[in-house]
């Protein structure tokens, strides 16, 4: 049987890989066709991708869905928001809300993947030590994309009861981290002082590009229901990424370290999202036992070597002579 | 002892002055009459430090003796004290002449490197180069960031600088003594339950030095989620290997074979008043047999004998407690009085008593569901724990002395 994919939010470096990455497994895997949709022209090379310009936040999409009788939606790039905490809202939760809309129309949609975050965990003092896939978080989902992220899986949850017969995987990703990959955590390493809170070593975990793309291939390719986690094994403590990366931590105080963090790290020619500073205070980790014993998939990079290949990658910090690592 | 009589007739005992080991007559009076004489007379380990100590009171004698002994006898100590008294007055004419004419100041590198290499040798021992060049090695890593820390954040380098820096205050200043260390398996899973008191939490980290000191196991200590929201107290409990106690965690270090502690007391326990020490409170809701039952392993009761008197709680402030968001907020004889030496904690004696396992393989992992059972088990840890006490407190008798 010959399938149609529809991947949303192409225009973001990790979604784009992930559609080109179908695009190009083509009949083998079954694959007839990879729509790719965003509101932006992407500035990656989509190769075999049919991009459609069009926004998931209007009934558009459903039409998209009917004309190339689409029957696998991706959706990613439920991402933090760069610009505006009002914006990113909006593309997050609404569009879900409509593209979920526009699938239980569809007849012909038989799986619907989403690229969900850890911070569905949220992040607190009150957290385990690690969360696996049947806990709920116990604090820091309020606000930000937390909360957004909580909404998207919920209103996923509501489509799941709607339409049983949909197979349904969520991944619940750590951050990617590597240098072509827009995330948080990559633009926060990258600035010259990293401003941390005083007093706490959060820890934190990274997922290597590579696994991050293999496991989507595999959840559009297999049929794997149910939720997993996907970070690299292991953590990092924040404190050992900063030595690792040869980079001063510049520790302020807990109180009114967001607001301050940023102007910072603003001040250095980067951004970081406003709710990142929940993260870097408390950290999470997560358990990715599910997604090797249920899912199936064997991580090949640890949250270590993940880093360590992230810093080969990118310019040595100031005090990179210090640890003498190349 | 008149060494007179000796050289005219006896010999005196062996090993004692006598003419072969005494100066000579002739050797007397070249250096002069009474203080010769009686440096002479004095048994010769006196006379050495006295001639070092002041070497030019008796040019003389020095000058005279030397020439005399090739004839007499091979060297002995005397001739080495006097050998040094020499050499020590040379010296110190050279450092008289050297102070008359100074010459060009500088800093002497090399002697004080001789010297820091000698001071290096004396503290570390012979084998000090490759000593130095581990912890140089040491603090390389640690500031390349290459280290492990598994997945709570339990760092074994600062667990093992921690363990080091409490053996002081655990043996000379509380003076453990640790019992029953046998009843921690040595290897698996276990959970330590303890009673908790003390005002501040020392006690954990006193069983938890025990634990590594004399059963080389490390402890993972489970603490109430106030200890991970407080800053630097969060970042280095986790940093020792601490976690949070929720079942999750518990569940998780007792299935891959970690040593979890346990104070089920809480705050109940750490913060009531003196009046009411070796009290124990309730034991939780039980949640820690429920952990120990679905991971199967062994719950070891340990009874903490000393930590009661270290603060005695006197009084709180609860109003102020409050807002500050603590639990309590205690006053001790010494606390708000003596500022911050009323924070040394007083030096009782400690006793650290680990009781017999019980036993949770028994029941099956689903018997944790079963209310009933988990009272009962948590009612015969707490029973054992508070018979314990009462029995070293017995044994140990006055609290500090």
């Amino acid at each position: 049987m010959s399938r149609v994919v529809l991947v949303t939010g192409v225009a973001g470096s990790f979604a784009s890989l992930v559609a080109r990455g179908l695009a190009e497994l083509g009949e083998d895997a079954g694959i007839d066709k990879v729509v790719g949709i965003d509101t932006i022209l992407p500035d990656a090379d989509l190769g075999g991708v049919k991009f459609v310009r069009a926004d998931i936040r209007t009934p558009v999409i459903g039409k998209v869905i009917a004309v190339e009788d689409v029957d696998t939606v991706v959706h990613l790039d439920v991402n933090p928001p760069q610009r505006g905490r009002a914006s990113g809202k909006e593309l997050n939760v609404i569009g879900t809300m409509q593209l979920l809309a526009a699938c239980q129309r569809s007849s012909t949609v038989g799986k619907l993947v989403l690229g969900s975050s850890a911070a569905v965990y949220g992040s607190s003092s009150r957290d385990p030590a690690m969360f696996s896939e049947s806990l709920l978080a116990r604090s820091g989902v309020r606000s930000g994309f937390p909360k957004d992220i909580v909404e998207v899986e919920s209103y996923v949850r509501g489509f799941a009861r709607r339409r049983p017969d949909v197979i349904i995987t969520t991944i619940r990703a750590a951050q990617v981290l590597h240098r072509d990959i827009d995330a948080p955590l990559r633009n926060y390493f990258s600035n010259p002082v990293l401003p941390s809170v005083l007093g706490f070593d959060p820890r934190l975990q990274f997922l290597s590009l590579d696994d991050a793309l293999a496991i989507f291939t595999q959840s559009v390719v297999h049929d794997r229901p149910g939720t997993f986690n996907a970070a690299g094994d292991g953590v990092v403590l924040l404190s050992q990424a900063a030595r690792r990366l040869g980079r001063p931590t510049l520790p302020l105080p807990p109180f009114g370290f967001a607001a301050a963090a940023r102007r910072f790290v603003r001040a250095m020619g980067s951004d970081i999202p406003p709710d990142l500073h929940r993260l870097l205070t408390f950290g999470r980790a997560i358990d990715t036992s599910a997604l090797r014993d249920i899912f199936g998939y064997e991580l090949t990079r640890t949250s270590q070597e993940t880093f360590d290949d992230f810093r080969r990658s990118i310019r040595p910090g100031i005090l990179a002579t210090l640890g003498g690592r190349t | 002892m008149n060494d007179d009589r000796k050289t005219i007739g006896s010999g005196g005992t062996p090993g004692r002055g006598n003419r072969q080991t005494s100066p000579s007559a002739a050797a007397r009076s070249l250096a002069g009459s009474g203080p010769a004489k009686k440096s002479a007379a004095k048994p010769k380990k006196a006379a050495a430090p006295k001639k070092a100590a002041a070497p030019k009171q008796q040019p003389a004698a020095k000058k005279a003796a030397p020439r005399e002994k090739p004839r007499l006898r091979a060297v002995t100590d005397e001739d080495a004290a006097q050998a040094a008294a020499a050499a020590a007055e040379e010296a110190a004419r050279r450092t008289r002449t050297a102070g008359a004419a100074p010459q060009p100041a500088g800093i002497p590198i090399d002697e004080i490197l001789v010297a820091v290499v000698q001071a290096a040798q004396r503290v570390l021992g012979s084998d000090w180069e490759s000593r130095v060049a581990t912890l140089l090695a040491t603090v390389r890593k640690r500031l390349g960031g290459d280290y492990e820390v598994d997945e709570f954040g339990f760092d074994p380098e600062i667990a093992e600088v921690l363990t080091a820096a409490i053996e002081p205050i655990a043996e000379k200043w509380f003076r453990l003594e640790v019992r029953g260390i046998e009843n921690i398996p040595e290897d698996g899973g276990a959970l330590l339950v303890a009673n908790h008191s003390g005002t501040v939490p020392l006690d954990g980290l006193i069983t938890g030095y025990a634990v590594k000191k004399y059963a080389g196991r490390n402890l993972r200590p489970l603490g109430a989620d106030l200890v991970f929201s407080l800053p630097v107290v969060g970042q280095i409990a986790r940093k020792v290997g601490a976690t949070l106690a929720c079942q999750e965690d518990a569940e998780r270090l007792l299935t891959s074979g970690e040593l979890a502690g346990v104070w089920p007391e809480g705050f109940k326990g750490i913060g009531k008043p003196f009046a009411e020490r070796y009290k124990l409170q309730r034991f939780g809701r039980g949640g820690f047999v429920s952990s120990a039952m679905r991971a199967q392993v062994p719950i070891v009761p340990v009874s903490i004998v000393g930590a009661e008197e270290i603060y005695p709680l006197v009084g709180n402030v609860p109003s102020l407690a409050r807002l500050l968001g603590l639990p309590y907020l205690p006053i001790t004889p010494f606390f708000p009085l003596l500022g911050p030496l009323g924070l040394v904690p007083l030096p009782s004696k400690w006793i650290i008593e680990f009781g017999e396992p019980v036993r949770t393989d028994a029941y099956d992992p689903e018997a944790a569901d079963d209310p009933m059972l988990l009272f009962n088990v948590t009612d015969q840890v707490r029973e054992t724990i508070q018979q314990t006490l009462y029995k070293l407190l017995v044994d140990r008798g006055n609290a500090f002395f």
